[in-house]
């Protein structure tokens, strides 16, 4: 702690302070300080450096929140969700600060550390690498220290694919943002999870607005007006379908508030299955896009096929469709032909029973 | 007052380049200063239009479409997913070339938006297609002995498409810089597959107004023109077609000095940011010179 801390205290201090567990308050010539710790004195004013010197946390700790994290509204809220600022008391808080405090954020490991007068500094590493660190793996990982490059980070998987979903759970891993400040380190988050950040303080704060299923779609237009002819107000099992395919924990982060409407609950139920730390406010462009899709496809009649597949046959395209749809194909292993989706067991069945223009069971699709 | 900048741009659910030159426009005019805050929204990508006020803190935002046209994105897309309820095409008085800015409030947050049109059809992005033709020539002087060939995508279902490209072409004529400029188009006449029909010149620049490489400008303009049979074998630059040397550019979009024209259409709009486009001018060109 220095000077500037203590003379930001003590002006703040002459208005009366009231924060994280210390007050103090001009009470005629003298200066009255209380901590939640049950200390408390009263000292002449030109005393009141040697009695801020003795609550050097809590005065530190209110000049981290006054002067140094960012002031704005939503991210403030966040940083202090970060290290449990309302529930964990300055002198247990400055204690686990000081070993360095993790918290995820979807695939965000987030670790905040004090540094010198009270100040934080946050390291940011995806939740699986940071995981092998706790587990004392030494770990080679790319470091950055422009927030911004986390819009590039965000771009790929592992494998090289591209992300078009921020908050698919597929964020890749082998990098670290090893000493960012309070407001960086907000901004990278906001670049690997944009808004999620705004959306949660919104929620926390009762003034979270939510688009339903039935709104969203009825104000598009171009090319998705198309999906309004989908939605004709009788019952709401197609949607239930879109948000079971695309808003499932398996395929985003974001916990779904959006319903089929107002009053209409879909099933499978957002917030009942959904554990995500982060509401999602309404059926996103992916959604919309797919659903575009879906309403020209779902326009058809269903007919009636006659194929001939074996049991275990049937058995292998129930396996298949699984594994396309779980994103478990490229697990499967070469050699494991007790597993239908296999690449061999698959030849095999497409040699069997396609036609020549891979018709399957040699039924053409227009028949 | 804390002044923004928002850029709205497309983005892409299939192409993860679509989004990097908003990227690369957005830190050059951030490295200025001019704004207390720039942000980055995509129609495709997040954060989305309807997010994208909240993540600013700023109470004053200039919202620049990095759209190539005035038509459907920058008229209906872009105001109702911002919420910019009080807009109406009316307010920007335009002609399909001419818009300039409204300034409305809007419904999600409540922050004053200062509603650009879009970069494509500011009369700075003249100079753009001109640059872009001195970067892919590697020639600052070029001109002379050149024609010069601007591409648009072209449709039917919006005239404003075209008079974007035709308005730019007139202007480069008219300085008399290149000896033949034509505009050309993907999806109506005259179509850039015969380019070289269009010229006499042995040396065309072609340069494409479109935001991002992608599909258009990496696969199907150059298979069209006929600078390669397989897009994915590449081509030279230049390519002889015909007789003709072809300088094709690619997106005109990627050029650094796209971030000049965000920066003039938010001066146009009343943001104070002279002193940031006179740094961007002469980054941006020295970029170029030393072939950056």
């Amino acid at each position: 702690m220095d000077e500037s801390h203590v003379e930001a205290f003590a002006d703040a201090a002459s208005d009366g302070v009231a924060f994280d567990g210390i007050e103090a308050r001009v009470e005629g010539d003298s200066y009255a300080v209380e901590a939640a710790d049950g200390s408390a004195t009263v000292v002449a004013t030109e005393e009141f450096a040697d009695v801020a010197a003795e609550y050097d946390e809590y005065v530190t700790n209110w000049y981290f929140w006054h002067a140094t994290a960012p002031q704005a509204q939503a991210r403030w809220a966040f940083l202090r969700w970060v290290e449990g600022a309302d529930s964990t008391p300055v002198p247990e808080r400055y204690d686990r600060l000081r070993e360095g405090l993790t918290t995820t954020w979807g695939q965000l490991a987030i670790t905040v550390s004090l540094t010198g007068g009270g100040d934080r500094v946050y390291e940011l590493r995806h939740e699986d690498d940071q995981a092998e660190i706790d587990r004392g793996e030494a770990l080679a990982l790319d470091t950055y220290e422009d927030p911004l490059d986390a819009r590039e980070l965000a771009k790929h998987d592992d494998d090289g694919q591209y992300r078009p979903l921020k908050t698919a759970p597929t964020l890749q891993t082998g990098w670290e943002f090893a000493a960012l400040g309070p407001a960086d380190l907000v901004e990278a988050v906001h670049a690997f999870y944009p808004a999620t950040v705004q959306n949660w303080y919104r929620e926390r704060e009762g003034e979270f607005d939510v688009n339903h299923w039935h709104e969203t779609v009825e104000r598009q237009t171009g090319i998705y007006g198309v999906v309004q002819t989908w939605d004709r107000g009788e019952g709401h099992e197609h949607v239930d379908w879109v948000a079971e395919a695309c808003c499932d924990d398996s395929q985003c982060l974001k916990r779904r508030e959006w319903e089929y409407d107002e009053e209409t609950a879909l099933d499978p139920g957002g917030n009942q299955t959904d554990e995500g730390e982060f509401p999602c406010r309404e059926p996103c462009s992916l959604v919309i896009s797919a659903a575009r899709k879906w309403t020209k496809l779902e326009g058809e009649e269903s007919r009636t096929y006659e194929f001939e597949l074996t049991p275990s046959e049937k058995e292998q395209v129930e396996e298949i469709i699984d594994a396309v749809a779980d994103g478990r194909t490229a697990d499967v292993r070469e050699a494991d032909i007790y597993d239908g989706a296999n690449r061999y067991r698959t030849r095999f069945l497409r040699a069997k029973r396609f036609d020549d223009e891979g018709n399957l069971s040699g039924i053409e699709t227009d028949d | 007052m804390r002044q923004a900048l928002v850029i709205a741009a497309h983005g892409s659910h299939l192409n993860a380049e679509s989004s990097a030159p908003t990227f690369t426009h957005a830190d050059t005019i951030r490295a200025t200063g001019a704004f207390d805050e720039v942000r980055e929204t995509f129609w495709k990508e997040e954060p989305s239009f309807r997010e994208g006020l909240r993540t600013v803190d700023a109470e004053e935002v200039y919202l620049v479409p990095l759209f190539v046209s005035e038509g459907y994105f920058t008229e209906q897309v872009i105001p109702r997913e911002f919420r910019l309820e009080e807009w109406d095409p009316e307010l920007w008085d335009s002609d399909g070339t001419s818009a300039t800015h409204a300034t409305l409030t809007a419904g999600d947050t409540g922050q004053t938006v200062h509603y650009c049109g879009p970069v494509g059809t500011h009369d700075s992005m003249s100079d753009v297609i001109v640059q872009r033709a001195e970067s892919v020539t590697g020639d600052p002087d070029v001109g002379e002995g050149f024609g010069l060939a601007v591409v648009g995508h072209g449709t039917e279902r919006n005239e404003n498409s075209a008079k974007a490209i035709e308005y730019h072409a007139d202007r480069i004529r008219g300085m008399d810089r290149f000896d033949e400029v034509e505009a050309l188009f993907m999806d109506e006449d005259p179509e850039v597959d015969d380019v070289t029909e269009f010229f006499e010149s042995d040396d065309i620049v072609v340069v494409p107004l479109f935001i991002a490489d992608g599909y258009h400008t990496q696969e199907d303009i150059p298979e069209d023109m006929g600078l390669t049979d397989d897009y994915r074998t590449g081509w030279e630059t230049p390519a002889e077609v015909d007789g003709h040397r072809i300088w094709y550019s690619g997106a005109v979009g990627t050029e650094p000095l796209m971030a000049d024209v965000l920066l003039e259409q938010a001066a146009d709009a009343g943001a104070d940011v002279r002193a940031a486009i006179e740094r961007v001018r002469e980054e941006t060109r020295e970029r170029v010179a030393s072939g950056d």
